[in-house]
């Protein structure tokens, strides 16, 4: 376990070495973020809380079709291989998992900070609603790390991973868009706290299947 | 394979009860739902159905991964393809009749919402398969997509339906039916098998046609 850890963490570092070096997805997906929220704020002003709601759920779905997607598809295969030789399949996919899940926390937090600052900002409590779009960032994440891994061995673009996603996320949001509706309400609610563990659980479900079917994607 | 044929006697006699039975047979007077009632052993056993069959798929999928037997892959895909044929069905049935007792045939019911989750789930999982031509790649790739689909999908269904309000009867303070015994007598005995039964029948059908175009072409 000791020699495992120690290649995720190497993986881990490569591609944030890569990202800092390169400096691509940050500051393309940073854009992205920051126009469409512009545009929104353009269009609809400062909107009400529901729709506000629905906004940012939505666009926090792009922006990690967006992140996520260059995660395998900037692999090629010669270099699929070389990794498959020094590291496991496992190692690799939690790699991913773990470097993708960092980096759509922290493009979550950055596109709440813009919602907050154009939109408006309807949150009764900020703390819960911060905490929850963290847990739902990171949610995001892991279940398009996977289908980004199943696109890439597709041979397909980002095209086919967002129609494989998009039914497969509409549960995962209707629970966040049903948990963050306590974060709007005035009134002091119970049932965040199993609301959070119900999707951490689902998070926890989703790293498991992956460490379990990755090997057979993998193999050629 | 199942080449017997009592099971096929077996569900042609189970569909004649569920028809008869269904249509002639005594139901509870429930206001609102009315004689509508008798649409319980058509709508809710084609849920049960796509139930069974994607379950059913998913287990071939498993089998398939464990052994690379090209065989299993060509169960998992048409035990899939008919599940979403009974999950069509279950949609219309329940919509025709949500068009009369709820006075509108769609009403973002969380259950309704579930199920066209779970349509179109399966047909992602058809449109991933076409994307790619090697069958062995195809199938693998097929099968990994099958499972985690699965998995993610019904904990979601089985959880939401518990968090929300829903209009289906037994949910929010409407009556409940599945507790008469003339239903029961006619749903579980009847019904759900026969339906079942016929799912399998259409699918192992399908399985013989898809393996007998395969070996036309070797």
């Amino acid at each position: 376990m000791g020699g495992s850890t120690r290649y995720i963490w190497s993986l881990f570092k490569k591609d944030l070495l890569l990202e800092v070096r390169q400096q691509y997805t940050f500051y393309g997906v940073l854009l992205y973020v920051a126009s469409t929220i512009f545009v929104l704020y353009l269009s609809m002003g400062e909107p009400e809380g529901a729709v506000w709601k629905g906004l940012f759920w939505m666009i926090q779905l792009f922006i990690c079709v967006n992140a996520v997607a260059k995660s395998f598809l900037q692999e090629g295969r010669g270099r699929l291989l070389y990794f498959y030789s020094i590291a496991g399949a496992r190692d690799f996919i939690l790699s991913k998992l773990l470097f993708n899940a960092l980096l759509m926390l922290l493009m979550s937090l950055v596109s709440l900070f813009l919602f907050t600052l154009m939109l408006g900002n309807p949150l009764a409590h900020p703390i819960s609603f911060l905490l929850l779009s963290g847990l739902g960032g990171v949610s995001l994440s892991l279940v398009f790390t996977f289908l980004a891994a199943i696109a890439a061995r597709a041979q397909q673009s980002a095209a086919l991973m967002a129609i494989l996603g998009f039914p497969l996320i509409i549960p995962q949001l209707m629970l966040l868009n049903k948990a963050s509706t306590i974060a709007f309400e005035d009134v002091v609610q119970g049932g965040l706290g199993s609301m959070l563990a119900l999707i951490a659980g689902l998070d926890l479900m989703i790293v498991a299947l992956a460490i379990i079917l990755f090997p057979f994607l993998w193999k050629d | 394979m199942l080449r017997q044929n009592w099971w096929k006697i077996l569900c042609v006699i189970l569909l004649i009860y569920t028809f008869v039975a269904g249509f002639l047979g005594p139901v509870p007077a429930k206001p609102i739902l009315n004689e509508t009632i008798r649409n319980y052993y058509f709508h809710i056993a084609m849920w049960f159905c796509m139930m069974i069959l994607f379950i059913t798929s998913l287990v071939y999928s498993i089998k398939y991964l464990r052994t690379n037997n090209h065989i299993f892959d060509i169960y998992a895909l048409e035990y899939a393809k008919t599940g979403i044929v009974y999950g069509v069905l279950g949609l219309t049935t329940g919509s025709v009749w949500a068009g009369f007792t709820w006075n509108a045939f769609w009403s973002n019911d969380p259950k309704q919402l579930g199920a066209v989750v779970a349509l179109l789930i399966y047909l992602a999982y058809l449109v991933l398969r076409n994307s790619m031509t090697d069958v062995d790649k195809r199938a693998r790739i097929g099968a990994v997509y099958n499972i985690f689909a699965f998995a993610m999908l019904f904990p979601t269904i089985w959880i939401i339906p518990r968090l929300v309000d829903s209009l289906h009867p037994g949910g929010s303070g409407n009556p409940a039916i599945n507790a008469d015994v003339h239903i029961r007598m006619v749903f579980w005995p009847g019904a759900l098998p026969g339906w079942a039964l016929l799912g399998v029948w259409i699918t192992t059908l399908r399985i013989r046609l898809q393996m007998l175009s395969e070996q036309r072409l070797h």
